[in-house]
C-alpha cells in the first residue's frame, strides 16, 4: 500500500499514519494489512536454521481461519510445522528454492494439490520485480528497526547480517509488515531496507537465533577427501587465465568450498594477485581474505558467520545487495554476470554435467537451488565439485534425477578421482593440461571407475503426481519432479 | 637395482575400507598398506583377509602399492607374506631387518611363492626397515644381498629404544643412521625413504624435517595423514626453475655432442658428465605430464 505524492494525503491522515506504524503484537499489524484468503504472502531465510518468524506467521494465520495461501519463500529449512497447514488447507501452494527433511518427504507423498515451484534465487528475484509473482504481503524478519520504518540485521541482539532477498520483496510486494526485535531509540545509522518500502513494524521478543546463521550447508572441513577436493579446485582456479589480478569469484558455503578458501587465499598472497570482488555467501574466510586485502570488496547477499555481521556492519567495503543485483537474469549488469569463477555443490552431475542439486537418490528432497543455475550461467567459468560417490551412491550419473542447472553452463567438474572438463570448454582443458599437479580425465572415464566400485544401483523412480516443478532462471520449465505413488 | 619417484609413501591401516578405497585420490607416490603396527593383534587377520580383497578388486590409477607385513619374526609375517605376494603389489616393506641372511631368505621365499602366482620372479621388490643398531651397521651387506632390494627405510621409534635412548626434536640421536641409511643408499642407487613425522597437525615442522632429510639425501619419507603429503612431495620436487635448468643442460650437451665439443658451460658453471646425468634424471622424474586418461 505505497502512496506516493504528497498531494493524496491530507494533513490528518499523514499524522494518523505515523501514529500507527510500530506495534507491538504481530496479530494487529496482521489485521491492520487486511490479509485475505488466496493472498500470496512472501518470508526469507536469512535466519536460516534459527528462523522463528514463518512458523509464528502461519500459526497465527491459520488461528484466524485465512484459507489457500500462496507462499513464496526463499528456502524451507527447518519448518515441518506447515505439513499441518498445507493438510487444512490453509496453504494452497510453495514457492522455494530449496526443500528438505519431514516437511520434503510429505510433500513427496502428494498432500499439496498444486506441486511446489523450485526457482533460484536469480530466478525468484526476476520473478517477483517483473510481476510474475505478485506478493501481496512480504513478512521481513529483522533484528532492529527505527521510529521511522528502516530496518537492518546488523544492530540489536539477534542479528542474521544481510537481507539482501528480502530487498526484492520489500521494493515490490503491496505491503511490508516487518517485524524486528528492537526498536532503535534514534534513527537507524545503517538503513538495510529504507523506510520507504516498509508499512508496518511489528516489534516481538525474539525474532531469531542468530548462532544458527551459520548451520545447515555448512559444514566443519575436516574431511580428509573433501580437502583434497578443495585442493584440486585450487589448482585448477589458480592455473586458468582468469585467475589475475581483478579476478572476482563466489565459493559458497559447502565443505568444500570452504577449503577452497584457504588454498586460494595461500596462491593469490604467493602469486600476489589481488582480486576485484567475492559474491554471494559470506563466510569467516571471505571476511579476511577482505581484511587481508586480497580482494577489493564482498557483495554480500546473505551471511553465514558472526564475524561476516561484523565486517558488514563496520566495513564499506562489504556490501549488502539486493537478490536482483546479485543473480537476476532480467538484469543485465546482476554481478553473476561479472564473476570469473564460481565453486559450486551437487548431489549429481551426469555425463552431459547437467547437475541436480535438490532431489537425493532416493527421490528425497535434499537441498536448494540457491544462486546456482543464475552463477553457472554468468560466470566465465563454472566448476562444480562433488565427491565421486557419497556413502555407496555415485555422483556421476548417466542422468541426473531432476535438472536444476543445464550442463551447458557448467565448465569443470572436480572430484576426489579426477578434473574433467566439459567437451564445449576446450579452451579450459589447454590451459589446465599445463598443470600437471591435475589429474585430467574425461567424465565417462571417472563414472566407469565410481560404478566399477559401487555398482550401479538401481533407480528409484516414483510414479505418483507432479510433486515440483523445477523452473530455469528466466522462469521457463526445466524440469519436472515425481512423488510417491499412494 | 632401481631408483623410482618415490617422494611420499602414505601409511593406510589395511583395516580400514573408507580409508583405503580413497587412499590414492591424495597424490602419494606409494600408498604403503599397513599389516603392522598400526593393526591390534586381534585385528590381523581380518586386516590381511580386507586387504587381499581390495588389491584384487580396486583401482588406485595406477599409483605404486606398496605392503608392510609383521616381521617373519612374529606368527603373522610369513602368512602374510603367503597371502600379499600372489595379488603382486610394487613393494613390500619388511620391518626389522637388520643382516643380509634374512634378505636373503626372503628373496628366496618371494621368488618361490611369485613363481607359484605366475608372476615375472623378481617382479616383487623389497624395502627394508632399519630399526635396530645391528641393523645400521650391517647395511651395505644388507643392500648388497638381493637385487629386488629397492628402497631402504628408517624406523626410528624401534631403533631408539633399541639404543636405549629417546627421540628429540632435533633429532641429532639419529644423525648418523640417517646419513648412512642415505649414504648406502645412494651408493647403490636405490631410494632412501624417511621415517614418518608424527605430529600430522604441525605442518611447519614437518616441512623443516623434510628439508633436512632431503638435505642428507633421502630421497622421499613416509607420512601418516593425507595433509602431509603435498608439503612432503613439494620438498622433493624439484623447483621449475632447476626443471628449466636441467632441460638447458641436457640441450647444451646434445648440442655440443653434436658439434663435437667437450666440456661446456652453462650458467657460467661447468656441466661435467654427473651434472649431465643428474639434469636428464631430473628431467624424466620431474617434467610435466601431460595426460589424459
Amino acid at each position: 500500500m505505497h502512496n506516493y505524492g504528497y498531494n493524496l494525503f491530507q494533513k490528518k491522515d499523514i499524522l494518523k499514519n505515523q501514529e500507527s506504524i510500530i506495534f507491538k503484537n504481530l496479530s494487529e499489524a496482521i489485521e491492520r494489512s487486511e490479509i485475505k484468503d488466496g493472498m500470496t504472502i512472501s518470508f526469507h531465510h536469512h535466519y536460516r536454521d534459527g528462523d522463528l518468524l514463518l512458523n509464528m506467521v502461519m500459526d497465527l494465520l491459520a488461528e484466524k481461519g485465512l484459507k489457500d495461501l500462496i507462499l513464496v519463500v526463499t528456502s524451507l529449512r527447518n519448518h515441518h510445522k506447515l505439513g499441518n497447514h498445507i493438510k487444512n488447507g490453509v496453504i494452497n501452494k510453495i514457492y522455494t528454492t530449496g526443500l528438505r527433511g519431514k516437511l520434503g518427504k510429505l510433500i513427496k507423498k502428494g498432500i499439496m494439490d498444486h506441486p511446489v515451484v523450485f526457482y533460484s534465487h536469480g530466478g525468484r528475484a526476476a520473478a517477483i520485480a517483473s510481476g510474475r509473482i505478485k506478493v501481496d504481503i512480504a513478512f521481513i524478519a529483522a533484528s532492529i528497526a527505527d521510529q521511522f520504518g528502516n530496518i537492518n540485521g546488523v544492530l540489536g541482539k539477534s542479528i542474521c547480517g544481510s537481507l539482501g532477498y528480502a530487498k526484492v520483496d520489500a521494493t515490490y510486494a503491496k505491503t511490508v509488515i516487518a517485524v524486528v526485535e528492537k526498536i532503535a531509540s534514534r534513527p537507524l545509522e545503517i538503513v538495510s531496507i529504507p523506510q520507504k518500502h516498509v508499512d508496518y513494524i511489528v516489534q516481538i521478543d525474539k525474532i531469531g537465533e542468530s548462532n544458527k546463521i551459520a548451520t545447515g550447508s555448512l559444514r566443519q572441513q575436516s574431511n580428509t577427501r573433501d580437502l583434497s577436493i578443495a585442493r584440486q579446485v585450487a589448482e585448477v582456479i589458480i592455473s586458468l587465465e582468469n585467475f589475475k589480478d581483478g579476478y572476482s569469484l563466489q565459493t559458497g558455503s559447502g565443505s568444500i568450498s570452504l577449503g577452497v578458501n584457504s588454498f586460494i587465499e595461500n596462491f593469490m598472497i604467493n602469486k600476489k594477485i589481488k582480486g576485484n570482488f567475492l559474491l554471494g555467501g559470506v563466510t569467516a574466510d571471505h571476511v579476511n581474505m577482505l581484511k587481508k586485502g586480497l580482494f577489493n570488496k564482498i557483495y554480500d547477499t546473505q551471511t553465514f558467520h558472526p564475524d561476516a555481521i561484523e565486517s558488514l556492519k563496520n566495513n564499506v567495503h562489504h556490501q549488502e545487495i539486493d537478490a536482483v543485483t546479485y543473480a537476476s537474469p532480467f538484469n543485465k549488469r546482476a554481478l553473476v554476470n561479472y564473476l570469473d569463477f564460481v565453486v559450486l555443490s551437487a548431489l549429481e552431475i551426469d555425463l552431459n554435467f547437467n547437475v541436480n542439486v535438490l532431489t537425493a537418490a532416493n527421490g528425497d528432497f535434499y537441498g536448494a537451488i540457491g544462486g546456482h543455475s543464475d552463477t553457472a550461467a554468468g560466470a566465465k567459468v563454472s566448476i562444480v565439485t562433488a565427491p565421486s560417490y557419497r556413502g555407496r551412491i555415485p555422483s556421476i550419473t548417466e542422468q541426473v534425477k531432476t535438472i536444476v542447472t543445464p550442463g551447458h553452463t557448467i565448465d569443470i567438474l572436480v572430484t576426489e578421482r579426477g578434473v574433467a572438463v566439459n567437451p564445449a570448454r576446450k579452451d579450459l582443458l589447454d590451459q589446465l593440461k599445463t598443470n600437471s599437479k591435475i589429474n585430467l580425465k574425461k567424465i565417462n572415464r571417472i563414472y566407469d571407475e565410481v560404478i566399477e566400485l559401487t555398482g550401479k544401483p538401481e533407480e528409484v523412480n516414483h510414479t505418483g503426481k507432479v510433486v515440483g516443478l523445477v523452473e530455469y532462471r528466466d522462469g521457463s520449465l526445466i524440469d519436472v519432479i515425481y512423488g510417491e505413488e499412494l | 637395482m632401481n631408483n623410482k619417484l618415490r617422494r611420499s609413501m602414505l601409511y593406510i591401516p589395511a583395516n580400514n575400507p573408507a580409508m583405503i578405497q580413497d587412499a590414492f585420490i591424495y597424490g602419494a607416490d606409494t600408498i604403503l598398506f599397513d599389516l603392522e603396527d598400526s593393526i591390534a593383534i586381534s585385528e590381523k587377520d581380518a586386516a590381511r583377509e580386507l586387504l587381499i580383497e581390495a588389491l584384487n578388486s580396486l583401482n588406485f590409477n595406477n599409483t605404486e602399492i606398496a605392503v608392510r607385513i609383521n616381521s617373519l619374526d612374529s606368527k603373522f609375517g610369513l602368512k602374510d607374506l603367503k597371502s600379499i605376494v600372489p595379488i603382486g603389489p610394487d613393494i613390500i616393506r619388511i620391518p626389522k631387518i637388520e643382516t643380509k641372511e634374512q634378505i636373503i631368505k626372503i628373496d628366496k621365499l618371494i621368488t618361490k611363492l611369485e613363481r607359484k602366482a605366475n608372476l615375472q620372479p623378481g617382479f616383487i621388490e623389497i624395502m627394508a626397515m632399519i630399526e635396530t643398531a645391528k641393523g645400521v651397521l650391517n647395511l651395505e651387506k644388507i643392500v648388497a644381498s638381493s637385487e629386488r632390494l629397492s628402497a631402504l627405510t628408517l624406523g626410528a621409534e624401534d631403533l631408539t629404544t633399541d639404543m636405549g635412548i629417546k627421540r628429540t626434536s632435533l633429532g641429532r640421536e639419529l644423525f648418523l643412521t640417517r646419513s648412512k641409511i642415505a649414504l648406502v643408499a645412494a651408493a647403490y642407487k636405490i631410494n632412501a625413504i624417511d621415517t614418518v613425522f608424527s605430529d600430522f597437525n604441525d605442518l611447519n615442522g614437518l616441512k623443516k624435517e623434510t628439508l633436512q632429510s632431503k638435505e642428507l639425501g633421502f630421497t622421499g619419507k613416509a607420512v601418516i595423514h593425507p595433509r602431509q603429503v603435498d608439503i612432503v612431495n613439494h620438498v622433493f620436487t624439484p623447483s621449475q626453475e632447476e626443471i628449466e635448468d636441467a632441460k638447458e643442460i641436457v640441450r647444451q650437451a646434445s648440442q655440443a655432442e653434436e658439434f663435437g665439443k667437450g666440456v661446456i658451460a652453462v650458467k657460467g658453471k661447468m656441466v661435467d658428465l654427473p651434472i649431465l646425468n643428474r639434469a636428464k634424471e631430473i628431467i624424466n622424474k620431474y617434467e610435466k605430464r601431460e595426460v589424459i586418461k
